[in-house]
């Protein structure tokens, strides 16, 4: 298990710094949290690449990893496009591949409100054995990952979700709220509901004149809190999971973003420590650094 | 007074479609970093995080960026200039910087009223 582990962690490795080396890094707006979407949009042209990962461990299950490798691009000022890539290693069991997903965001208002509305369309074609939990909707709780690799990812999950993001930025603080929607394709299966919402701001909000790596502004902290809201047969707080999880984000000099966040479950359904890593890469003008090859 | 003045000046530009469409209302904010001298040089650093991958390292323009010590640029209220970097434009590929916390955007503005400077010296 630990060498599959490492293994992972390898070629995460090697492939952010192949990044690094042959492309141009930005510093990226990137917002402190995991489950929440606020309303920033990715900067057209721009690449990021994230690497979010959960470590967890069910009462009475194994500890795991789940893991999210995701590509973001700025294809219009008012649309993101995302790809991700799904995994998860779980101790005493095995590590898998458990799927892709694809999520657009359109911008429905051009400037800034005092609410910013943002649609998003997600499609995911992913196994029983995600363990990312990159968001929380219907009834999901802890049983669902105690099941071994072998037996969970023998069910495959097609399934169209969409959000509704709300954004605001009062005062130097970034306030967002998501209302999600979320429905198995396979005959029968019910519409699940679930909501995320965040408060982050940075440490400070004046630059410094110099560069840093540890200066205040460098930093950003906040909360967020996420759960299941249901289904339409059975929609309410009850019988789901529901989490509240610090946030800290420190944006390094030279592009590279860092994010951490621990993350407690508060009904018995929820895990009840969640701990979640993410570090982002924005690379610069994909498109006109490749034009400019040929 | 202060509309007027900036009604006058987005008249005389004959370049920078973008300041042109910006409201005149916005004219009327002033900027707290103006000379400033740390402002500009923590402009200069955001502007090379945020905006230089566009609009050029020494605000130059690349492509459909518009260089920036341009006239137009330089002749505009600050506050249009806020404006413009608060809301941008997301149908001509100006995005929101928003995120980035008031008073930073404010410095970007200074250091891009200090390009002007920098040209006269």
């Amino acid at each position: 298990m630990l060498r599959m582990l490492d293994m992972y962690m390898q070629v995460i490795c090697i492939a952010t710094a192949t990044v690094c080396l042959l492309l141009p890094l930005a510093r990226a707006q990137e917002p402190a949290t995991f489950i929440t979407y606020t309303h920033q949009m990715e900067e057209p042209g721009n690449l990021e690449i994230e690497d979010h990962s959960v470590i967890g461990k069910p009462d009475g299950g194994n500890r795991f990893l789940g893991s999210a490798l995701e590509f973001e691009y700025g294809v219009q000022g008012w649309w993101t496009t995302e790809f991700y890539l799904d995994g998860q290693a779980t101790t005493h069991d095995s590590a898998i591949f458990t799927g892709f997903r694809w999520e657009n965001r359109f911008r429905l208002a051009s400037g800034e409100h005092w609410i910013n509305p943002v649609l998003y369309l997600e499609f995911e074609d992913i196994n029983g054995a995600d363990k990312g939990l990159l968001e929380v909707v219907g009834n999901d709780g802890q049983a669902d990952l105690l099941d071994s690799n072998a037996d969970s990812r023998e069910e495959r999950e097609r399934e169209i979700e969409a959000k509704l993001i709300l954004g605001s930025y009062a005062e130097g603080w970034t306030i967002a709220e998501n209302f999600i929607a979320e429905k198995n394709l396979a005959a029968g299966e019910p519409f699940e509901f679930g909501y995320a919402v965040a408060v982050t701001r940075p440490l400070a909000l004046k630059a410094r004149a110099t560069e840093c790596t540890f200066c205040p502004e460098n930093f950003q902290a906040g909360v967020e809190a996420y759960g299941g809201l249901g289904t339409h047969r059975n929609f309410g707080l009850a019988d789901t999971s529901h989490y509240i999880a610090g946030l800290l984000a420190w944006s390094l000099p030279n592009g590279v973003t860092l994010k951490f966040s621990p993350g407690f479950g508060l009904t018995g359904s929820s895990v009840p420590f969640l701990f979640r890593v993410g570090v982002a890469y924005e690379i610069e003008q994909v498109g006109r650094w490749f034009r400019s090859r040929r | 007074m202060t509309k007027l003045i900036a009604m006058l000046i987005l008249a005389a530009a004959s370049r920078g479609d973008l300041i042109q469409r910006t409201p005149a209302s916005a004219a009327g904010k002033t900027n707290p970093y103006a000379d400033d001298r740390d402002a500009v040089l923590a402009g200069r650093k955001l502007f090379s995080h945020h905006c230089a991958a566009c609009h050029g390292r020494e605000a130059q323009g690349n492509g459909k960026a518009p260089p920036l010590a341009q006239p137009v640029v330089q002749n505009a209220a600050p506050g249009l200039l806020f404006h413009l970097i608060t809301n941008g434009s997301l149908r001509r590929g100006m995005p929101s910087f928003a995120a980035l916390p008031e008073p930073q955007r404010w410095q970007i503005v200074t250091y891009l009223k200090g390009l002007k400077q920098a040209d006269v010296r």
